[in-house]
This record gives C-alpha cells, sequence and structure tokens, in this order.
C-alpha cells in the first residue's frame, strides 16, 4: 500500500480534478485534489492510493544525475 | 522507465560505492544508520545494498512499515468491525493477513462471510458507499504522512457529496514523533537517518530538523540504489564534516517545504493524539484521529466496539525487529514457522515489511 509511483499525465478528466496518468504503458486514474501546483499533459507525476501528491521536477532529476555523474569522474577517476 | 533507469546505472552505483568507501575509512567510529521507510528496507534487500557496504557501516531497519507498527488491538477492533453484518469492511490488500490475537485475520474471516473490499485508495471505499446505501463502509485508515493526506482527502469528499454510510477507522501513525523516540535510544546509538522520501514529499525538510540538532544527520532519501548509496554517501560526509543541515538527495520528489496543500487538508480532517505502536507502545502525539468537526465520519465513535482483550504473541519478536534492536534471522520463527506464505507476526505479511524482505532477499 506505501508504493508511491510516477507516471505521465496523458488526459485530464471531470473538469481537471483527475488525471489519466500512464505508467509504462499502464494508465490509471489519479485525483489532483492534493497537488499544490499546476500541471500539464505530460508532466510527471508521483501517485499515492489513488491521489497525486507531487510534481515531479524532470529538470532536478536531470540535473542531479549530471552532477552525481561529475562529482563521481572529479573524485574518484 | 524515466528517471527510473536512470537511477539503476551500474557505473554511478559502483562510483558511488567507490566514494562511500573512500568517505568510511576516515570514520573514527562505526556508525549506525536507521531507514524508516518500509520502501527502503525493501529497496535495500533487493540490491543487496547492507553486503556491498564497508564493515564500519551499519544499516538497521526503523518502524517504517504501516502494516507491521499497526497495534494488535487496532487489529482485533477492525476484525471485530468487519464481522459485524451491515458493515462492508475496505482494506488495503495487505491488512489482510495480519494475524489477530486469536489466529484470525480479515482474510480468513472473510472466507467464513464476512463483507470485505480490498481497495487501492480511500476514494474506492467513497465509491462503494455511494454504490451501496444500506450498507455502512469502514475504511481502515493506515499509513504514515504520505497516506494519511489522501484519507482526508477522501473523508472531505464524502462530506461535500453528503454521503453518510462511509467511515474512517483511523490507525493513521506520524513519523517524527517515534524517529524522536529512536534517536534517545540509548542501545540503538542512531548516527543517522536515511529518512523516508515519500512521507518528506508531504512534509518536508524541516520536519527533521530535531536530528540535526543532536548533531546526527539526516537525509531525505529516494528509492532506487542511485539514491539510497548516495543518501549514504551524503550522510558520511555529515558525520565527517559536521552535520548543519538535513539534506534533500531525493530532489525530484521532496521540495524544502513538502506539500503545503497536502498538510492544510490532513490536518483540517485530523488532529494529533497518542496512539499505541506495535512493539514501540504508546507514543504521545504520533498519531491521528479525526477532529470534532468530522466525528460523524469516525467510525470508533459509531460503532460500540466491545473491550477486546488483545494478546501479543511474545515469540514474535517484532518490537525488537521494529526498533532496529535485532535482525529478523534473530528470531527463533524466522523462515521456519513465520514465513511469507503463511506468516506469525506483522513483519513478514506486507511486501514492505522488514521480515518479509529480510526473507526475500536472504542477507548473506
Ligand atoms: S520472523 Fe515472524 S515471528 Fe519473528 S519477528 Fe518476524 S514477523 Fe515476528
Amino acid at each position: 500500500m506505501c508504493i508511491s509511483f510516477p507516471g505521465r499525465i496523458v488526459a485530464f478528466k471531470e473538469d481537471n480534478c483527475l488525471a489519466v496518468i500512464d505508467i509504462g504503458g499502464t494508465k490509471r486514474e489519479v485525483s489532483l485534489d492534493l497537488l499544490d501546483e499546476a500541471v500539464t499533459l505530460d508532466d510527471y507525476l508521483l501517485c499515492h492510493a489513488g491521489f497525486a501528491i507531487h510534481k515531479i521536477d524532470t529538470e532536478e532529476a536531470q540535473k542531479s544525475l549530471t552532477l552525481l555523474q561529475e562529482i563521481i569522474d572529479n573524485e574518484i577517476y | 522507465m524515466k528517471y527510473i533507469d536512470e537511477y539503476r546505472s551500474p557505473e554511478l552505483v559502483s562510483g558511488l560505492l567507490q566514494k562511500i568507501e573512500k568517505r568510511a575509512t576516515g570514520l573514527v567510529k562505526p556508525i549506525t544508520i536507521m531507514e524508516v521507510c518500509g520502501s527502503h528496507t525493501t529497496a535495500i534487500g533487493r540490491y543487496g545494498i547492507r553486503q556491498l557496504l564497508p564493515d564500519n557501516i551499519r544499516l538497521v531497519s526503523g518502524p517504517g512499515c504501516p502494516v507491521c507498527v499497526t497495534s494488535i488491538e487496532d487489529i482485533d477492533q477492525a476484525l471485530w468491525l468487519a464481522a459485524q453484518p451491515e458493515i462492508i469492511f475496505a482494506s488495503y490488500g495487505d491488512l489482510l493477513r495480519v494475524p489477530g490475537s486469536h489466529g484470525n485475520s480479515l482474510e480468513k474471516i472473510r472466507a467464513a462471510g464476512a463483507q470485505i473490499k480490498t481497495v487501492h485508495s480511500a476514494l474506492d471505499a467513497v465509491a462503494l458507499a455511494q454504490a451501496h446505501p444500506e450498507q455502512k463502509i469502514v475504511f481502515m485508515g493506515i499509513g504514515f504522512e504520505t497516506t494519511s493526506p489522501t484519507v482526508a482527502a477522501a473523508v472531505l469528499q464524502a462530506k461535500k457529496l453528503e454521503i453518510t454510510n462511509f467511515f474512517i477507522f483511523c490507525s493513521h501513525k506520524l513519523m517524527p514523533p517515534v524517529m524522536r523516540l529512536l534517536l534517545a535510544d540509548e542501545e540503538l546509538k542512531i548516527d543517522g537517518f536515511l529518512c523516508p522520501g515519500h512521507v518528506s514529499t508531504i512534509i518536508g525538510a524541516q520536519a527533521y530538523n530535531f536530528i540535526i540538532k543532536t548533531d546526527r544527520a539526516a537525509v531525505i532519501t529516494g528509492f532506487e540504489p542511485v539514491d539510497i548509496l548516495e543518501g549514504i554517501s551524503l550522510i558520511l560526509e555529515e558525520l565527517t564534516n559536521g552535520v548543519t543541515e538535513v539534506k534533500i538527495q531525493y530532489q525530484r520528489g521532496v521540495k524544502e517545504e513538502g506539500n503545503p496543500k497536502a498538510r492544510t487538508i490532513m490536518n483540517e480532517v485530523f488532529q494529533p493524539a497518542t496512539v499505541n505502536w506495535r512493539g514501540l507502545g504508546e507514543i504521545p502525539e504520533s498519531g491521528l484521529v479525526l477532529r470534532e468537526k468530522f466525528a460523524a465520519f469516525d467510525a470508533q465513535r459509531h460503532f460500540s466496539v466491545p473491550e477486546i482483550r488483545s494478546q501479543t504473541n511474545h515469540a514474535c519478536r517484532c518490537g525488537e525487529v521494529l526498533r532496529g534492536l535485532i535482525e529478523p534471522s534473530e528470531c527463533n520463527l524466522f523462515g521456519t514457522v513465520c514465513t511469507p506464505a503463511s506468516p506469525f507476526g506483522p513483519c513478514m505479511v506486507s511486501n514492505e515489511g522488514c521480515c518479509a524482505a529480510f526473507f526475500r532477499y536472504p542477507q548473506n
């Protein structure tokens, strides 16, 4: 029950209260009631127990991977 | 899948391991790091992270699985409620096999005729209430700060729709109070916490300031191998250079301020209360109960649950497992009497449970 998973928004429903998200090919509906920022199609959401709880910062995800790679390259190799 | 595969990169993993090894040689004494999230426990087991670390870094699992920390009294009351003919009991699937005091479980009483439905969301239980107006739907609310806002939002939804046959049997818990308790434990001697990623999505970084005030490290960490190793590496960095802040390794999933909207909804519906944890006893202000304003949705107030004499089975050492004092394999029943197929204690039931994780992913 504790699992939270990331999914990409592919559609909105019910006056934008619900989003249909794609999780590796599976579609699920999640409520947007708990989300505190605006979202658009193709955004990635972190979903938990039927609700989106966070908009995934994809830029941040990319940045941290690049940074990590740099740190590892410089410190060790 | 995007932002999952990248965080499993073998190259990053081996780079981080070298970094950890280098930092670990500078430690003056062995250190203990605790994770308090069931998903961390599972990931650490699945990726064999414990075995990859230098000997002077010990990883221990804490009370991070909501099913496991639910008290036997709450399980017994849930069993009573679920057995009432006018009730449809709605529950997350992994609670179904938790044994109560007298060997019963939701699964067993369902087989004997009780109306019990497995749901993935509290919203499914609201939909059940709409579909069965002649019945009373009791949803068992368990989980930490990640889950309780979803249940609070479902209560608000039920109120808005003027649904009167939807009730919550509330067993929600809060993470910081139990971490505070474990931090003070002289036997455990925790040097740093891998703080739970998705609880932090809601509560944010500042909720852990009490940890760094004691010069212990706190790093909010994600769930992929790269995340966990980077989290450990950041804890080492903090301990070597001096702890100054709660660090967020899991930047893509957690904002410094958390999710204030979810917290507002959670606080509108629930208020903190002293509750009983499996193996840890009563902890002040460590759980949630429905506020007076939402009393109409409170199963505890609506149904007169009789006093049940709960009995903990002392052969099960879940209490010590949940406090990080012993590893599951130190329990005599582990892997023999108690297995995921036939669980004796709650830590073996849920996928997120520490005993289940150790059983599925043997540590040596
Ligand atoms: S192995 Fe089973 S009986 Fe032993 S502590 Fe874990 S859950 Fe309890």
